[in-house]
């Protein structure tokens, strides 16, 4: 009886929305797992703190250095700093953020819990009455929740640093008109969207990489895959996600200087 | 029947795609008594007691534990019968995020009104019961298997359950250990009043424990009685798996 890749693929994405419409059902309920979560959430953020840092510097320059070139050939160049800071805060930022975190965390954590399972430590949990959905899936989904949006504002920042960097090297601009500048068309609306939008990323990297852990049969192999999918997974349903959330923001808060 | 037997199985059939593990299993244990289940490798004995506690569903059958239907039984109330019961998993199941305190705190701090002081305690106590108080802050990759096995018994315990599940105690233990261990499980219902269920191949263990034996074999209940009943039955199944051990 074994499912093609097409079946396996729905089969799973069902089982995936009853265990996201379970995370909401029980997440407000006790146990509340306080210090898991915050356990969790400082795993998430030693964890990728570094990697962040490094993705949102090289974002930043290569954005000033590639933009440079075309916007000089326009005579454009002062537009230079409100265009990065649309392009990171709106779009840039949050995406590559979220998906390399997707990288970062999804593979751990559905291998974390993919291997509890086979080693029946989840098994013994549900025994204990511990509850290990709330334990295991609701402390770390919540924990990417939070911090994903906090990461990204990082992430968006050094990217700025990196582009204020590039852009004083190249025409040394001075720093205080590189930040009027860069915030004279951004509006809080799409400050708080888009970086608001990585929450909901964080809760599909979550879900995705739990739900895979959580649902693993049979032994070490199954974990690989497990991680293997769980990033996957994320990834695409982060791009698919984007779109529909981006047309949502427009027709809500139109677009950026209408 | 002067009581109902505190765990009763009828019926009871689980298949796994193919695999018929359990073809009609019935089985029933009466409060206090220490009752042993046997079974050549793969027969389903720990499929068998993961019914038990309700971690698997039977196809067909009922599972009752303490008056109730586990098998029927979800969220809070299963959760309630549960608490009742302390399971030691074959393979241990110990948090491996967490050391050996941490592990058996873990099941007080949810369950009990215990201060801090008293929750150390109970933990160190029941660590010197299984012999290895000295291993308190290790994490179990640092432990070996025989150890393993030892504090995960201990943390079956810690919450004095009445009813307690042993998948395969003994297994990986040195022979002074089997003998410290069974007589463990002996202490345990002659002090406490415990009722359990235990899974073993080994004979030494099954001699110092063993109020009555379950033979499983082909998905059912082969025989049931005394350890030297079902030792010295007839049926050829028996008298391979007893001549070979
Ligand atoms: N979750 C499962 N999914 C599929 N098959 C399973 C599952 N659990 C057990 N089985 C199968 O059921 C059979 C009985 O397994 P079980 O673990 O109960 O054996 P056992 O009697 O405890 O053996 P051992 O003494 O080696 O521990 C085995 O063939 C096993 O492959
Ligand atoms: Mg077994």
């Amino acid at each position: 009886m074994a499912l093609s890749p097409v079946q396996e693929f729905f089969a799973d994405f069902g089982e995936l929305c009853r265990y996201m419409g379970r995370f909401f059902a029980r997440f407000w309920r006790r146990p509340f797992e306080g210090r898991e979560l915050l356990r969790q959430m400082d795993e998430v953020g030693s964890k990728s703190f570094l990697l962040t840092s490094v993705t949102g510097l090289a974002i930043g320059v290569v954005l000033a250095m590639q933009s440079r070139g075309t916007l000089v050939r326009f005579g454009a160049e002062a537009v230079l700093p409100s265009m990065l800071a649309l392009s990171v805060i709106k779009e840039i930022g949050p995406v590559i953020t979220s998906l390399v975190l997707a990288g970062r965390l999804g593979a751990g954590m559905a291998a974390e819990i993919g291997s509890m399972r086979v080693t029946e430590q989840i098994d013994a949990l549900e025994v204990a009455a511990l509850k290990p959905f709330h334990f295991l899936i609701v402390t770390r989904t919540l924990a990417c929740m939070i911090m994903f949006p906090i990461l990204t504002m990082w992430t968006d920042s050094v990217a700025l640093i990196g582009g204020y960097a590039e852009s004083y090297l190249a025409s040394g601009m001075d720093y205080r008109i590189f930040i009027s500048t860069a915030f004279e068309t951004i509006r809080i609306s799409d400050v708080i969207v888009d970086t608001g939008k990585t929450s909901v990323f964080g809760f599909l990297v979550g879900m995705v990489s739990c739900y895979l852990g959580f649902t693993v049969r049979g032994g070490t192999r199954e974990v690989g895959r497990a991680a293997m999918r769980a990033v996957v997974g994320a990834s695409l349903l982060i791009l698919l996600t984007d779109v529909v959330i981006v047309r949502l923001s427009i027709m809500i808060f139109g677009d950026v200087g209408t | 029947m002067s009581q109902d037997p505190i765990i009763a199985l009828r019926g009871v059939k689980k298949r796994f795609g193919a695999l018929e593990v359990l073809r009609g299993i019935d089985l029933t244990v009466d409060q206090g008594v220490s009752s042993v289940v046997m079974g050549g490798s793969g027969s389903g004995k720990s499929v068998l007691i993961k019914h038990i506690v309700g971690l698997l569903k039977p196809d067909a059958g009922q599972v009752w534990v303490k008056g109730k239907r586990v098998d029927t039984l979800e969220g809070d109330a299963l959760d309630e019968v549960r608490l009742s019961i302390g399971y030691l998993f074959q393979s241990g199941a110990l948090f491996d995020s967490m050391s050996v305190f941490e592990n058996l705190e873990f099941f007080l701090e949810r369950h009990t009104r215990f201060s801090k002081a008293e929750r150390e305690e109970r933990i160190m106590e029941h660590l010197s019961m299984v012999g290895l108080p000295e291993k308190r802050d290790h994490r179990p990759a640092e432990l070996s298997g025989g150890q393993k096995k030892r504090i995960a018994l201990a943390r079956a315990l810690v919450l004095e359950p009445d009813i307690i599940l042993y998948d395969e105690p003994t297994t990986g233990l040195d022979p002074v250990s089997v003998r410290s261990v069974s007589e463990l499980i002996v202490r345990l219902r002659e002090d406490l009043g415990v009722t359990s269920v235990a899974i073993t191949h080994d004979l030494l263990c099954a001699e110092i424990i063993a109020d009555e034996v379950h033979f499983l074999f082909e998905g059912r209940v082969l025989a049931s009685g005394t350890l030297e009943d079902v030792r010295h039955a007839q049926e050829p199944a028996l008298r391979e798996f007893f001549g070979s051990t």
